[in-house]
């Protein structure tokens, strides 16, 4: 009986996957089929079509120009995503634990979050100088507040329970940290990663599209103004794929971290 | 509610605080004047600029840009949301792209929607919906998940026409999560617009503090972002306090 249940459930899961793939695969025909026809109705002046993109891409790929950019913005982008992940944590960790402070801090963030931060590029650009330090600079503009309200709410979340229990065990701060704070975090930790992850590439890729000698943003601008369409179009076609794979790979890992936490 | 306004007490001083700092900075020349000037500068060049009736036409051309783009993105978010939810087969397949669209920088978009429609306020109004549409759709969604069945089958049971169940029942019910995703619309539209009008434009705002930047015109561009800034945060506050007051009367009522 139970064997049977079992078998069941399995074959469900096994249809609701297919499913899932026929689901995706309509999607992806869909995306395809609407590219196709702004590139067709526009004769290629704006977007280029799918195929044409794609094998355009290959070639990029081997040419060691593609290479020189896509190393550009990846260096930049690894520093902030690096320096706003570590300084969101370490803020949120304070902010979270310090309730007062917390308090104080948090519409402030709150406030910066929704602002247009573009318009402060330049500020950005005066202080930092022309090149690596200002891109880093900005996408640590953009990356850091959602992981620190992240980190934040989490550890504000926390059922009092669990540090009472470590105060029981006497556990010495360091071990809270590890052993509870962190793993009852981890599942809101990884969606700010998350979250944090696709702002600071906005905020790194807009930092070359302004004024910058290298990188995929400059590409694109570039490519748009020497009216290049196959180049900035598999460009932007590189960019998304990047994004998408990124975002849903964090997360799967925050459903398995929320899971492994319940 | 004590404890709430002395965490708005200190949170006036550390950023009155902030600004006195960098107005000393600025002025004992600690800070170069030609990197930042001093606050009190930034408001007399806001003040002029926005007095003196030069930027009249790029304040017109700019919020009138983000006004369309927000109202198209709530209509058009709204709609969307709605049918998505009518057809649950097609939330379905659209729900990968919905889960994934904010990880994709749609300001990358921008170039080719420029290439598409030319250097006008088309493109910048498509740049505002692009992104600001998808989060009313999500939040259309989650509240018209959050009606519970039994306030839909107590409108059945009263026989109220659908248009009366939407009315009455349908949207009290759905308003708090639709209204936070009015919210970020806003705040995505503004974003959007004013960053495609800084990058790649020839009106403005955006683009007259890119210009008083490239022409090396400090003052100027610091009295223009802070006015940018301000309206953005005035225009933020005001929905912020609605939204509370609509969910204060939610719970009283």
């Amino acid at each position: 009986m139970s064997d049977l249940s079992l078998e069941n459930s399995l074959s469900k899961r096994a249809s609701r996957g297919r499913i899932r793939a026929f689901d995706t695969a309509v999607l992806t025909l869909l995306i395809l089929a609407l590219w196709q026809a702004i590139g067709s109705w526009t004769q290629g002046v704006a977007i280029s079509p799918p195929f044409q993109t794609l094998a355009y891409l290959f070639d990029l790929f081997r040419t060691p120009m593609f290479w020189d950019n896509a190393w550009a913005t990846l260096y930049a982008f690894v520093m902030a995503y690096v320096l706003s992940s570590l300084i969101g944590l370490g803020l949120g960790l304070i902010f979270g634990v310090h309730r007062f402070t917390g308090e104080v801090a948090e519409p402030i963030l709150a406030g910066f979050y929704t602002i247009p931060k573009v318009t402060l590029y330049p500020v950005v650009l005066l202080i930092f100088g022309l090149g690596l330090s200002a891109k880093v600079a900005f996408g640590v503009m953009h990356g850091l507040v959602p992981m620190t309200l992240f980190t934040l709410g989490a550890v504000r979340s926390l059922s009092p329970v669990l540090i009472r229990t470590a105060k029981v065990l006497r556990l010495s701060p360091v071990r809270t940290m590890l052993w509870v704070l962190l793993p009852a975090c981890l599942p809101d930790v990884v969606n700010g990663l998350r979250i944090s992850f696709s702002l600071t590439m906005l905020g790194v890729l807009i930092g070359e599209m302004f004024s910058s000698q290298r990188g995929l943003g400059f590409l694109l601008v570039n490519g748009m103004a020497q009216h290049n369409v196959p180049l900035s179009t598999a460009v932007v076609l590189t960019i998304v794929v990047v994004a998408i794979a990124a975002n849903t790979l964090m997360l799967r890992l925050g459903r398995q971290t929320a899971h492994r936490a319940n | 509610m004590t404890r709430r306004r002395a965490a708005l007490l200190v949170r006036i001083a550390v950023l009155a605080g902030l600004v006195l700092l960098l107005e000393i900075c600025c002025r004992t020349g600690i800070i170069d004047p030609l990197t930042v000037i001093p606050p009190s500068d930034m408001v007399a060049s806001m003040i002029e600029h926005v007095s003196s009736g030069d930027l009249d036409e790029s304040i017109t051309q700019t919020f009138s840009t983000i006004a369309i783009a927000f109202v198209l993105a709530i209509g058009l978010g709204t709609l969307g949301g709605a049918l998505l939810h009518r057809w649950s087969r097609l939330r379905d397949i659209v729900d990968p792209l919905l889960a994934s669209y904010y990880s994709v920088p749609t300001f990358i978009f921008y170039p080719l929607l420029v290439a598409l429609l030319g250097l006008s306020k088309a493109p910048l109004v498509v740049l505002g919906v692009l992104s600001a549409t998808p989060a009313v759709m999500i939040s259309m969604l989650s509240g018209l998940d959050g009606v519970s069945p039994v306030l839909l089958k107590l409108a059945r049971v009263q026989r109220l026409s659908p248009a009366r169940t939407l009315w009455w029942i349908v949207l009290p019910e759905a308003l708090p999560r639709l209204f936070s995703g009015f919210k970020l619309a806003l705040s995505y539209a503004l974003i959007g617009v004013i960053a495609g009008e800084f990058i790649l434009s020839g009106t403005g705002l955006g683009y007259s503090i890119s210009f008083a930047y490239q022409s090396f015109d400090n003052r100027g561009m610091y009295g223009l972002m802070l006015f940018v800034l301000l309206v953005a945060v005035i225009a933020n506050g005001i929905l912020y306090v609605w939204e509370g007051r609509l969910a204060r009367r939610r719970s009283a009522g």
